[in-house]
């Protein structure tokens, strides 16, 4: 299942699935989630979207539990996530160093070019997660999922 | 201000006003990424209110869910400090209230994800990670225009000036809440001076301190904010899109 936002990689690689089960005695499966950010306004499709895909597949009573503790952190996202994320123009984000800090982000290849020479236009972007960028090389403004 | 209902209410009080007022700005800020930076960061208090406050309907037991607290309370009935409430007014008034207002959720909801209560814990945990990301947001703001021209150093002083009063309220002493406001103040000022000091701005003095909004005694501007929060859910109770 891919992420209504970014749609390029499933919510498994992004770190939000949190588990899978299944009841062996009733045959129910429980699936947990978590969001990237409070607010985050995809979580109602996402459920949704976990609803459905359950439902094809033969499970129509699942159940979609969310869950806020441990609070998500874009470390969680596999190494799978962050090249498709690169690959789709998204940089992707950096290893967070202490919890409750901003990371000093010392600098940012252009995930176009390759170029070290970009700059931050907005730490905010078109979702939550994401902050705007630019690369002085090539001019193209770039997504980057920002280290949380 | 006793009780955890109480005390899981005004911290959703403050996220949810501040949260309103935040978004007064979409479409209206001076450039586009700060349309959508303000627009990120009231999102972000709205999650933690819908969090905060559906926790809170549930310590009441009084079977109030988010919508019921948020859309069906009248302005005595909330409980968020003044702060959050008080109009937009010029842009360095919206800042300098957001790095206030940063400045004590961070260490706010830092020392809530070591308290002992387990899912204001997890709200803490989650909300401390965002509230830095506000506070490193109006602290370059606020640097920007203090240490600016001569025109937005004086606007920035007088805005810090002018909000200043409110921040005695969000300190005001709770020793039996899972997190007493007032151990919070050291690590506000030490965020705060640092922040002024670089900006080239006077930390203000302080004196006339204005409360109430624990109480549910406003200023006369949220009620206002409600009535437009609030219409649409009372004009068509439970509606859906």
């Amino acid at each position: 299942m891919v992420d209504p936002e970014i749609r390029v990689l499933t919510i498994d690689e992004l770190g939000i699935l949190r588990s899978v089960e299944e009841d062996p005695a009733t045959g129910r499966v429980v699936v947990t989630i978590t969001p990237t950010y409070t607010g985050c306004p995809a979580m109602d499709v996402i459920r949704a979207d976990i609803r459905r895909a359950l439902n094809v597949a033969g499970h129509p009573d699942a159940e979609v539990r969310t869950v806020h503790s441990p609070a998500w952190s874009t470390d969680w996202i596999s190494e799978s996530g962050r090249s498709k994320l690169a690959a789709a123009g998204i940089a992707p984000p950096q290893p967070v160093r202490r919890p409750g800090v901003v990371p000093l982000t010392l600098t940012l290849r252009c995930p176009r070019c390759g170029s070290p020479e970009t700059e931050q236009l907005s730490r905010f972007g078109s979702t939550a997660c994401k902050a705007l960028w630019r690369c002085r090389s090539c001019s193209e403004p770039f997504d980057h999922l920002k280290a949380l | 201000m006793n009780g955890p209902f109480e005390f899981a209410l005004r911290l959703g009080d403050d996220a949810l006003i501040a949260a309103q007022r935040l978004a007064e700005w979409t479409t209206r800020a001076p450039e586009m990424e700060e349309d959508i930076a303000l627009a990120n960061i009231a999102l972000d208090q709205l999650g933690a209110a819908r969090l905060l406050l559906t926790y809170a309907g549930e310590l009441e037991g009084a079977g109030r869910d988010e919508d019921a607290l948020a859309y069906l309370r009248d302005d005595r009935e909330f409980r968020n400090c003044l702060l959050v409430e008080l109009p937009n007014d010029d842009f360095a008034v919206t800042m300098a209230k957001l790095l206030f207002l940063s400045a004590y959720q961070l260490p706010l909801y830092t020392a809530l994800a070591e308290c002992a209560d387990e899912r204001l814990a997890a709200i803490g945990s989650k909300a401390r990670k965002e509230s830095a990301y506000h506070l490193d947001h109006a602290s370059l703001w606020v640097k920007r225009l203090g240490d600016g021209t001569e025109e937005s150093h004086r606007r920035m002083q007088a805005a810090a000036d002018q909000v200043w009063p409110y921040v005695a309220e969000l300190f005001t002493p709770d020793p039996g809440a899972p997190v007493d406001p007032a151990t919070l103040r050291a690590e506000f000022d030490a965020t705060v001076t640092a922040v002024l000091t670089e900006a080239t701005l006077a930390r203000p003095e302080s004196g006339w301190a204005p409360a109430g909004g624990r109480d549910g005694l406003h200023t006369e501007h949220l009620s206002y904010l409600l009535a437009e929060m609030q219409v649409l859910h009372r004009a068509h109770p439970g509606a859906k899109w």
